[in-house]
């Protein structure tokens, strides 16, 4: 477990590193996960040693956003009198969002002949 | 009572309280969640916050003393984002063949989530500040805050603004979905993904392994997307 932790902490680690050097628009840990998959895909032994943390951590992504979300209660009044605007955009956009997106995957699969196994 | 008082000054100093607070009331709302049969209406996070909101408003507890403790959690968002790279490993031969329609699905997801949440919001009325941090909502909270600082947005007002969006599509997306009769979950778990960032994601992970795995890809391909069209979209309403 412990090497597990270490992989996930040095590519996060190199990915903050590389975006603040070379002054990358996209946050160090997403870059630190593009940095696993490479390592993934090039060290064969290191899938079955991240196995159980990535499965364990991913099983709860939900819990990691509590801390932020009750920050974010106390802020709510920051949308002042706009709010029913904004919560109306936040709530429309999304709905369009999901659906388009997801219909635009499901349709182009099946123009391209790319259909799920 | 007095010993009470005393017990709970020295205790609430700890960063234990709160991180312990913050586990309790997560294991209560996923305990709700999957009482109420894993329903997307009863979402753990929205349960947790809640219920650690009303307690620190009991208790006249200020944010940055519960920040103290629940840091620890706070802190495994970075690993958790470096974790998604073993869903993402594992589909790969899929992913790779769905090249095609991942790009089409995140350049008209990421476009409609941009562009209509500032139709909305200009049909309402919505001032300058908040339209920049709509603008950005759909993206994960580092990148939208970035993006939203350097369009002279404010960082506070985004994070709210893109928490409420993550809570929001997760709770949506099941019921929105079911009644569009997509049954790929490809196509399912990426929108989520691209429209909703990690909350969504999160969100994915509990409907379907392969909806997980999409959903991590479409959040960290928007990522970089939302900094290129958010700024151009936003130009489009000025």
């Amino acid at each position: 477990m412990i090497h597990a932790i270490l992989s996930l902490f040095l590519c996060q680690l190199l990915g903050e590193a590389l975006t603040r050097t070379l002054n990358l628009p996209l946050p160090g840990p997403v870059l630190g996960m593009i940095l696993m998959l490479l390592a993934l895909r090039f060290i064969p032994k290191l899938a079955e040693i991240m196995r159980p943390v990535a499965q364990g951590i991913l099983g709860h992504l939900s819990l990691l956003f509590v801390p932020a979300g009750v920050g974010v209660v106390g802020h709510i009044s920051q949308l002042g009198g706009q709010a029913i605007g904004i919560m109306a955009a936040i709530v429309g956009s999304t709905v369009l969002a999901i659906a388009a997106g997801a219909i635009t995957f499901a349709v182009v699969a099946k123009w391209t002949g790319n259909m799920d196994e | 009572m007095n010993d009470f008082t005393e017990i709970w000054a020295y205790l609430s100093r700890q960063p234990l309280v709160w991180l312990t607070a913050t586990l309790a009331a997560y294991v209560i709302g996923d305990t709700c969640f999957r009482a109420a049969n894993r329903a997307p209406i009863v979402n753990p996070v929205l349960i947790s916050v809640i219920l650690l909101a009303g307690l620190l408003h009991l208790t006249a507890t200020p944010y940055a003393e519960y920040f103290q403790g629940a840091q620890f959690v706070h802190f495994l968002l970075g690993p958790a984002t470096v974790a998604l790279a073993f869903p993402l490993w594992e589909n790969l031969p899929r992913l790779r063949r769905a090249a095609i329609p991942i790009l089409a699905a995140l350049t008209v997801g990421s476009v409609t989530a941009v562009a209509t949440a500032l139709a909305i919001a200009q049909v309402l009325g919505v001032q300058s500040m908040p339209m920049i941090s709509l603008s950005v909502k759909s993206a994960t909270a580092p990148v939208a805050i970035g993006i939203s600082q350097s369009m002279g947005g404010s960082p506070t007002l985004t994070a709210v603004v893109v928490i409420l969006t993550g809570i929001c599509g997760a709770m949506v997306a099941t019921p929105l979905l079911n009644r569009l009769g997509l049954t790929d979950w490809r196509a399912r778990g990426f929108a989520l993904g691209v429209a909703a960032h990690g909350i969504g994601t999160a969100r994915a992970f509990q409907v379907h392994p392969t909806a997980g795995a999409f959903a991590g890809l479409g959040m960290a391909l928007n990522a970089v997307f939302t900094a290129l069209v958010a700024p151009l979209v936003l130009g489009l309403f000025n």
